[in-house]
C-alpha cells in the first residue's frame, strides 16, 4: 500500500489509546500504552511529525514533574513509609486543609506518581495523532457544510507561529534602537508592531483568498446556508443541553436520551442541507478503506481490553498505593494494547522517495 | 481583454483621487509593464483589475473597468477569479494551505471544478513553472523565487486569461528573479496569457514588455511602447542610460541589443584608462570577525567568516537568499550570539554589550524598516532618540515628501526605508549596516539613498551592505564580499568580483566585456577624458 492513510483514521486510533489509558492508573498499562504510541509513530510518522511528537513527550514529562513537585510540598500525604520530612510552615486554623512542606511519604509519591503518568500519556496520546496526520490535513476532510469553520482554523493555526516570529523580529529590532525589551514597557511598545504586521499580513491572506475564489457564491441559495446554519446552532444546542441532563447527577436521563439522539439528528441533516449546495470540490480527497477501519478497530481492541480487564480481574487496573503494591499485568488488557500495536505493521511504509526516473536510466535498463 | 473606461479611483480617507480619467485598453496576449514612483499608485491600477479595487481596498471607483467583458462593479474579486489571477506583494502570506500541491489546488477545490480536472492542471502547472521536484515540500521551507513560482502557479490553476502580479521580482536574488521571469514570458509565449505586472526594478523586465503604463503622481496613467517610454524617462535602466550616452538608435532595451550595438563605444573606450577603483581613503578597521560560526539549532548560518571592515569602506555583501548575509549583518550588531570565533566592533564584543552602548557604536537598517518605529507619527518618530534635528535634516534630504504627521505605518516601502535610514544614522555610528535597503526604491530614491552613503563614506564611516541589487553594488561598494552556505568564496575589489560572475554583474559591465566598466557615469567620465 502506497497511499497514506486517511487522515481520520490515525486520529480515531490515536484517541482510542488515550481513552484506554484514562480507563486506568495501573503503571505497566500506562507503560504498555506509552510503548505502543512510540513504536507506531517511529515507524508511520509524517516527515515533520517528529517534532510534533517530541513535544508532546516533554509537555507529557513536564506534566508528571510538576505532578510529582506539589504532592513532595502541598499535598495531603499518605500515611507511610517518610521519606524526608521538610520542614513546614505553620498555617492557620481556617487553611485546615492546606499544608505546606511536612513529611513526605512514598506512598504518596507512588500515588501521584500514578495520577501524572495517567495524564502524561493522554499528552502523549494526542501528540501521537499530531505527528501521524497533520491536524491540517483532518480539517481538509471535514464535510462541506464545516468548511468555513475549517479554514478559520486553519488560518488562525497558521497565524499564531508567525505571530511568533513577528514578535522575535520586532524585539530585535528595539534592540537596534537601544530600546530596553523586557519588562512590562518592553513588552507593551512590542505588542503594537507586532499586532499591526499580524494584522496586515492576514489583509494580505484575506485579499489573496478573495482574488482565489474563497467564498464564490454557487448555485446555493442564501437562505438555504442561513436555515442550515442555524439548523446546526439549533443541534449542538441540543446535544449539550442533552450532555448536561446525562452527566449531572439527579436529572432524569429520560430527558436527556430523547434531546441527544433529536440534536445530532437535527445537527446532523444540517450538514448535509448544507453541504448539499456547496460549490467546492475536493482535490484527491483521502479515501477510507479497509486498512482504515482495520486501524481504527486496533484503537478500538485497546479500549476493549481495558473494560475486559475490569470485568476479569476486577481491581487491576487501579494499582493501589496505600499500601504500595507490585501492580497486575491483567491478560485482556494486555492483548487489546497488542492488537493497536497493528497499525505498525498493517501496512508498509510510505515510499520513502519518490525518485523519478530519467530518461537514460531507461536507456541504460534496456540495454 | 482589460478595458478601463475613464476610470477614476479615490481611497476614502484620501482627499486626492489616486487614479485620475484612466482610459486603456489592453488586449489579448500582451506582457504590460506598470512603472511610476513609490505610492503613485501602481498597485491601486493592478488591484482595480480584479475588482480588489474597490470592493476589497474601499474607497470610490468611477468609470468601469472590465475584463474579458465582466464588469467589475457587479464581480467582486472572488467572481473573477476564473479570468484574473492576482499575485500579491508578499507570496507567503497569501498561501492558505502548507503544501506546493494543495496551494496549487486551492483556487480549483474554491471554483468547484471536477477532480480529475484538478488533477490534470495541478501536474500541467507543476512542469510548467518547473516545481515538480517541489510538489510535497512545506511552503514555508522554499526559497523566495520558489515561493514566488508557487504563488504564480496558485492563481494559474483556475485558468485565468490575465495575471496580475505586484512587484513580483523586488524581494528576489538575481538568479530567482530570471527564474520567475522566465517562467512569466513562457506563459506569455505558450498560454497567450496577458500578464501586467508592476515592478521598479526596471533593469529585469524592461526588456521582456510589449507596453509600458506610466503611472504619473497626478493619478494619470501613460501607455506607451516600452522603447519610446525609456527614451523619455528621466530615470532609467543603466542599458538605457548607456545607449542614451552613446546615442544609439534604437534604444536598445536589453543587454543583448546594446552588446551588439556597443562595438564603436568599446573600440573608443579601449583607449582610455580603465576607471580607477573607486577606493577612498581606507582608514583603521571597524569590525573584524575570525572564524566565526553561526548556527541555528541544526542548520550552520555561518560556517567560518573571517572578515574585516574599515572606516570609509563601502562593502557590498552579497549571494543567494539564505546564504548568511542577514546573518552575519544580525552578528555584527550582536542580536547573536557566535557559536564559534570572534566577532569585535570597534574592539569591544557586540553581544556582549547592552542595547544602549550598542546603539552609538553600530547601526543596521533591518529587512523590514518598519520594525524599528515605535512611534504614532513620524514627527515623534524622528525626536525618540534624541537626535531630532539631524534625523530631520537627514529624512529632508533623503524624502523630502515624507509629513511629519502621517503614521509611521502609512508610509510607502522606500519612505520607511528613508525615516528608518535617518533614525540610524542620527545616531553617526562609525559601523552602518543596511539589509537589503533598495527593495522597493524607485530610481530616484536609489540615487538620493547613494549620494548619502558616499558622504558618510567619506567622513568615515563603515558601511555593509547586503543587498541582490548589482547596480546599487557597482554604484557605491568600493568592496564586494560573496557568500554562499555561510562561506565567503569571494572578497576584493567591486569591479573584480562582480565581473567574475555572469549572475552579479551589472548591466554595463556584460554590455562592455571584457573592459572592466561598472556604472554608466564611470562610462560619461570616461568619454569626457578621451574627448579632451
Amino acid at each position: 500500500m502506497t497511499r497514506p492513510l486517511h487522515p481520520g483514521a490515525w486520529w480515531a486510533w490515536a484517541l482510542l489509546l488515550a481513552t484506554a489509558a484514562t480507563r486506568t492508573t495501573n503503571p505497566l498499562l500506562l507503560g504498555l500504552a506509552l510503548g505502543v504510541a512510540s513504536f507506531v509513530v517511529a515507524g508511520r510518522r509524517t516527515p515533520r511529525g517528529g517534532r510534533a511528537f517530541g513535544f508532546f513527550v516533554r509537555l507529557g514529562a513536564f506534566v508528571l514533574a510538576i505532578r510529582l513537585v506539589f504532592e513532595t510540598l502541598f499535598g495531603s500525604p499518605l500515611p507511610g513509609h517518610v521519606l524526608v520530612r521538610l520542614p513546614s510552615v505553620p498555617l492557620p486554623s481556617a487553611l485546615a486543609g492546606l499544608r505546606i512542606g511536612g513529611a513526605v511519604t512514598a506512598e504518596s509519591l507512588v500515588s501521584a506518581g500514578y495520577g501524572g503518568l495517567q495524564l502524561a500519556t493522554l499528552l502523549i496520546c494526542l501528540g501521537a495523532a499530531n505527528s501521524l496526520a497533520s491536524p491540517r490535513r483532518l480539517l481538509r476532510s471535514l464535510p462541506g457544510a464545516l468548511y468555513e469553520l475549517g479554514v478559520a482554523v486553519t488560518v488562525a493555526m497558521s497565524f499564531a507561529p508567525q505571530l511568533v516570529l513577528a514578535g522575535s523580529r520586532v524585539r530585535r529590532a528595539r534592540r537596534l534602537r537601544g530600546k530596553s525589551t523586557s519588562g512590562l514597557r518592553g513588552w507593551v511598545g512590542s505588542a503594537l508592531p507586532v499586532l499591526q504586521d499580524g494584522l496586515e499580513s492576514s489583509i494580505d491572506l484575506a485579499a489573496a483568498m478573495d482574488s482565489r475564489g474563497f467564498g464564490r457564491r454557487g448555485p446555493s441559495s442564501r437562505t438555504r446556508a442561513r436555515a442550515a446554519s442555524s439548523a446546526l446552532l439549533i443541534g449542538m444546542l441540543a446535544v449539550a443541553a442533552a450532555m448536561y441532563g446525562l452527566l449531572a447527577a439527579g436529572s432524569p436521563a429520560l430527558i436527556g436520551l430523547p434531546l441527544l439522539l433529536g440534536g445530532s439528528g437535527i445537527a446532523a441533516a444540517a450538514v448535509l442541507l448544507g453541504g448539499h449546495g456547496v460549490v467546492r470540490t475536493k482535490y484527491r480527497p483521502d479515501a477510507w478503506g479497509a486498512p482504515e477501519w482495520l486501524v481504527v478497530a486496533a484503537g478500538l481492541a485497546a479500549v476493549l481490553g481495558m473494560i475486559g480487564a475490569g470485568r476479569v480481574a476486577p481491581g487491576s487496573l487501579h494499582t493501589g498505593a496505600y499500601p504500595i503494591v507490585a501492580p497486575a499485568l491483567p491478560w485482556p488488557a494486555v492483548v487489546g494494547l497488542a492488537m493497536a500495536l497493528l497499525p505498525a505493521f498493517l501496512s508498509t511504509k510510505r515510499p520513502a522517495s519518490s525518485r523519478r526516473i530519467e530518461t537514460g536510466e531507461l536507456i541504460g535498463a534496456a540495454r | 481583454m482589460i478595458r478601463f473606461d475613464h476610470v477614476s479611483f479615490r481611497y476614502a480617507t484620501a482627499e486626492i483621487p489616486t487614479l485620475r480619467d484612466v482610459e486603456l485598453e489592453i488586449p489579448d496576449g500582451e506582457l504590460v509593464l506598470v512603472i511610476g514612483r513609490t505610492g503613485a499608485g501602481k498597485s491601486t491600477l493592478l488591484r482595480a483589475i480584479n475588482g480588489l479595487a474597490p470592493h476589497f481596498t474601499g474607497g470610490t471607483l468611477t468609470g468601469r473597468v472590465s475584463v474579458d467583458g465582466r464588469d467589475t462593479r457587479h464581480n467582486p474579486p472572488r467572481e473573477l477569479a476564473d479570468v484574473v489571477g492576482y499575485v500579491g506583494q508578499n507570496p507567503l502570506s497569501g498561501f492558505v494551505t502548507d503544501s506546493v500541491e494543495e496551494e496549487l489546488a486551492y483556487a480549483m477545490e474554491s471554483l468547484g471544478l471536477d477532480p480529475a480536472v484538478m488533477r490534470q492542471r495541478v501536474e500541467e502547472t507543476l512542469d510548467l513553472l518547473g516545481l515538480s521536484s517541489l510538489r510535497d515540500r512545506p511552503l514555508v521551507e522554499l526559497s523566495s523565487g520558489q515561493q514566488q513560482r508557487v504563488a504564480i502557479g496558485s492563481v494559474l490553476t483556475a485558468g485565468p486569461r490575465v495575471l496580475v502580479l505586484d512587484e513580483p521580482t523586488s524581494a528576489l536574488d538575481p538568479p530567482a528573479a530570471e527564474e520567475v521571469l522566465a517562467a512569466l514570458t513562457r506563459l506569455v509565449h505558450d498560454l497567450g496569457l496577458t500578464v501586467v505586472l508592476a515592478e521598479h526594478r526596471l533593469e529585469r523586465v524592461v526588456q521582456y514588455a510589449d507596453r509600458v503604463l506610466q503611472v504619473l503622481p497626478g493619478g494619470a496613467v501613460v501607455d506607451d511602447l516600452p522603447a519610446s517610454a525609456m527614451a523619455r524617462a528621466p530615470v532609467a535602466p543603466p542599458v538605457v542610460e548607456l545607449g542614451r550616452l552613446a546615442g544609439w538608435r534604437p534604444l536598445p532595451l536589453s543587454v543583448r541589443d546594446a552588446r551588439r550595438a556597443a562595438t564603436s563605444l568599446k573600440e573608443r573606450l579601449a583607449g582610455v584608462a580603465a576607471p580607477s577603483p573607486s577606493v577612498g581613503r581606507v582608514g583603521a578597521v571597524v569590525a573584524r570577525t575570525r572564524d566565526l560560526v553561526v548556527r541555528y539549532d541544526d542548520v550552520v548560518a555561518l560556517a567560518g567568516v573571517d572578515l574585516e571592515v574599515a572606516a570609509g569602506e563601502v562593502v557590498a555583501l552579497m549571494g543567494r537568499n539564505g546564504a548568511g548575509k542577514s546573518t552575519l549583518l544580525a552578528s555584527l550588531v550582536g542580536l547573536l550570539t557566535p557559536t564559534r570565533g570572534q566577532i569585535a566592533v570597534d574592539g569591544k564584543q557586540p553581544h556582549r554589550l547592552a542595547s544602549t552602548q550598542i546603539v552609538r557604536l553600530v547601526g543596521l537598517v533591518p529587512q523590514e524598516p518598519a520594525d524599528l518605529f515605535c512611534a504614532e507619527s513620524v514627527a515623534e518618530e524622528l525626536t525618540a532618540d534624541g537626535h531630532g534635528d539631524t534625523a530631520r535634516r537627514l529624512l529632508a534630504r533623503l524624502a523630502p515628501d515624507v509629513e511629519p504627521a502621517t503614521h509611521p505605518r502609512d508610509l510607502s516601502e522606500g519612505q520607511r526605508l528613508a525615516v528608518a535610514l535617518a533614525l540610524v544614522l542620527a545616531a553617526a555610528p562609525p559601523l552602518l549596516l543596511l539589509d537589503e535597503p533598495t527593495r522597493g526604491l524607485d530610481y530616484p530614491a536609489k540615487s538620493r539613498l547613494v549620494e548619502v552613503l558616499r558622504e558618510y563614506a567619506r567622513t568615515g564611516t563603515a558601511i555593509v551592505i547586503a543587498t541582490h541589487d548589482v547596480e546599487l553594488a557597482a554604484d557605491v561598494a568600493t568592496r564586494t564580499v560573496v557568500l554562499a552556505d555561510g562561506e565567503v568564496v569571494a572578497d576584493g575589489r567591486t569591479a573584480d568580483v562582480v565581473t567574475a560572475s555572469p549572475a552579479f554583474a551589472p548591466q554595463v559591465a556584460k554590455i562592455l566585456h571584457p573592459l572592466p566598466w561598472l556604472t554608466v557615469s564611470q562610462v560619461r567620465r570616461g568619454l569626457e577624458a578621451s574627448a579632451l
